[in-house]
């Protein structure tokens, strides 16, 4: 896919709650064809402390607004200052990067789209895309520390069941995705998850034993997206390759994971 | 319109702005956004006789204006590269350069010789500076006598324009320099990346799997420009300058101090078209001072 390095205007900014700001953004020409899993690079200006630019999941992509949503989570000074971005603000993106999720087996596939964290943002346009190309069966698994922590439920709604977890239990189950009973209950045919490692790990341990395809997106830290530093390697059956370019998805069959 | 092109030891340049070696892939990762044919080169990633897998993750530290990496040398190996790369760029209108590493002398040389009957690759860069393996690499750059020796092995093993990338962590990097210029280097390029190393104290351990990994970006670049105008005056071969170089005013600080060419490495992250505005800016630079010819401008600092 060609990819551009695009100055992309802030349609608008909202917190979701103090760590998590969404950024809607947009452009005067076409924003062009970008698949779920897919990232951006974005040049954090202003942050003497950061000097690479920073890879972010594709929350949501409607090209009928034209519009590319971010979902920023605040963890150091780059990524408090692209929360800090205003309506009417510019920030360049490299885009679109990395492979994307691949597609159901069937049409008729029950899939479960595992998220926790931050790591919810690419389900959401996963599961814009699969509703739009017909897949029947999307649910949501979302899990978070506590109901604060979950963002975004209605969006997620508009494409197929949420089911979620809470450590405090303030919110759906108590506990982590993989306690929750949509995992065990059976007759899942594809499990897409991202999160924190160890919460994927869990999930494809589960999908493993229950003989469940499973696709994971890695968050490797990288520098230039594009398959050139080889900074962002994970290893898999093939040996290092770059979480930029052959990820950020991967089968959970391929990485060299002890699960 | 001044005159851009520059020679380093018979290898013409329409311009003297390369990209540095292992932060531009093969040149193809960038073609959505650069016009390859407009570049002076492309110096493409490190090249070993046999495929190596590099050092584990993590291998990138960001710091103050800049970065660590610990990649050591992953790449496919020399015959991978003839067999599957080499048809893809071979008529990129560029100069095509292949970095060259290895452990052993031995190792380099045989590298080289298979280089040496591609028609489309006119120059080897020589990296004697890598700080990220273990063994060689940089070993042979930190004292005149091995660094000599492995130049002096590929010098009869490549008749091709020889670059040796020079590491920075030594004492004197003039004295290398002139021992590779002694040994058959037709240029030298510096500086590799500086030996470095980041510490995450909420989990008291080293960030990079490695421990230490090799600083570059603009944190480098006064230790970079310092150490081109010391070797540029203590040899008679060109210089090719790079480190931390971001913009085109940065390229031209590295002519006045005696690159004959540059590489633009670490900023091709930041912005994948710095090449072709660090191009436009040196011309923009020669219109504005009156300079027919970019070759006026190297070393042209008055002290």
């Amino acid at each position: 896919m060609k990819k551009f390095l695009l100055d992309l205007e802030v349609k608008s900014k909202a917190w979701l709650n103090p760590a998590y700001a969404l950024l809607v953004l947009t452009s005067p020409d076409r924003l062009p064809p970008i698949l779920p899993g897919q990232f951006v690079e974005v040049r954090v200006d202003g942050s003497p402390a950061t000097f690479l630019r920073r890879p972010i999941s594709v929350h949501q992509v409607d090209y009928e607004k034209n519009e590319l949503w971010l979902l920023v989570q605040v963890v150091g000074d780059g990524s408090r200052r692209l929360a800090e971005l205003e309506a009417g603000d510019v920030l360049n993106v490299i885009l679109p990067l990395g492979n994307g999720f691949s597609l159901p087996p069937r049409k008729d596939a029950r899939v479960l789209l595992v998220g926790g964290g931050c790591g919810i943002a690419p389900l959401l346009y996963l599961g814009a895309y699969l509703r739009q190309q017909g897949y029947a069966r999307c649910d949501f698994l979302l899990g978070a520390r506590t109901a604060a922590d979950l963002l975004q439920l209605d969006e997620y709604r508009r494409y197929g069941q949420v089911f979620t977890t809470t450590e405090d239990g303030s919110h759906g189950e108590r506990g982590f995705v993989t306690h929750h009973p949509v995992m065990h209950e059976g007759g899942i045919d594809m499990i897409y998850a991202c999160g924190p490692t160890p919460m994927m790990k869990a999930v494809a341990r589960l999908a493993h034993e229950a003989g469940i395809a499973c696709e994971v997106s890695l968050e490797n830290t990288m520098a230039c997206g594009l398959g050139a530093c080889l900074c962002c390697v994970t290893d898999t059956t093939e040996g290092h390759v770059c979480v930029c370019t052959e990820g950020p998805v991967f089968n959970i069959n391929i990485l060299k994971w002890q699960i | 319109m001044a005159d851009l092109s520059v020679n380093i030891a018979g290898l013409h340049l329409k311009n003297p702005v390369m990209t540095a070696s292992g932060t531009f892939g093969y040149g193809t990762e960038y073609a959505d956004f650069v016009d390859l044919s407009r570049l002076g080169g492309i110096i493409v990633k490190g090249t070993t006789i046999r495929d190596r897998q590099g050092n584990p993750y993590p291998r990138l530290a960001e710091t103050p204006s800049g970065m660590l990496n610990a990649v050591g040398l992953q790449n496919k190996g020399v015959d991978y590269f003839i067999e599957h790369i080499y048809p893809a760029i071979r008529d990129i209108d560029t100069n095509i350069i292949v970095n060259v590493s290895g452990s052993e002398v031995a190792d380099y040389v045989a590298t080289a010789e298979r280089l040496a009957d591609l028609e489309r690759i006119p120059a080897i860069e020589l990296n004697i500076s890598c700080p990220n393996v273990k063994q060689g690499g940089m070993a042979f750059g930190t004292s005149c006598a091995s660094a000599a020796k492995v130049v002096e092995a590929v010098r009869k093993a490549y008749r091709k324009t020889l670059i040796v990338k020079l590491s920075p962590n030594v004492t004197d990097i003039a004295e290398i320099a002139r021992a590779v210029e002694g040994a058959g280097a037709d240029a030298v390029s510096l500086i590799n990346t500086l030996l470095g190393m980041a510490i995450n104290a909420r989990t008291r351990r080293p960030v990079l799997s490695t421990v230490t990994g090799g600083l570059s970006g603009p944190a480098v670049k006064p230790v970079a420009l310092r150490m081109v105008w010391q070797v540029a005056r203590a040899v008679r071969v060109p210089v090719v300058g790079l480190g931390g170089i971001m913009t085109a005013t940065d390229a031209v600080e590295f002519l006045l101090a005696g690159a004959t060419a540059v590489q633009i490495g670490t900023a091709n992250f930041i912005d994948p078209t710095v090449t072709l505005k660090v191009i436009d800016g040196i011309e923009a630079y020669l219109q504005e001072n009156g300079f027919a010819s970019v070759r006026d401008v190297v070393g042209a600092l008055e002290v």
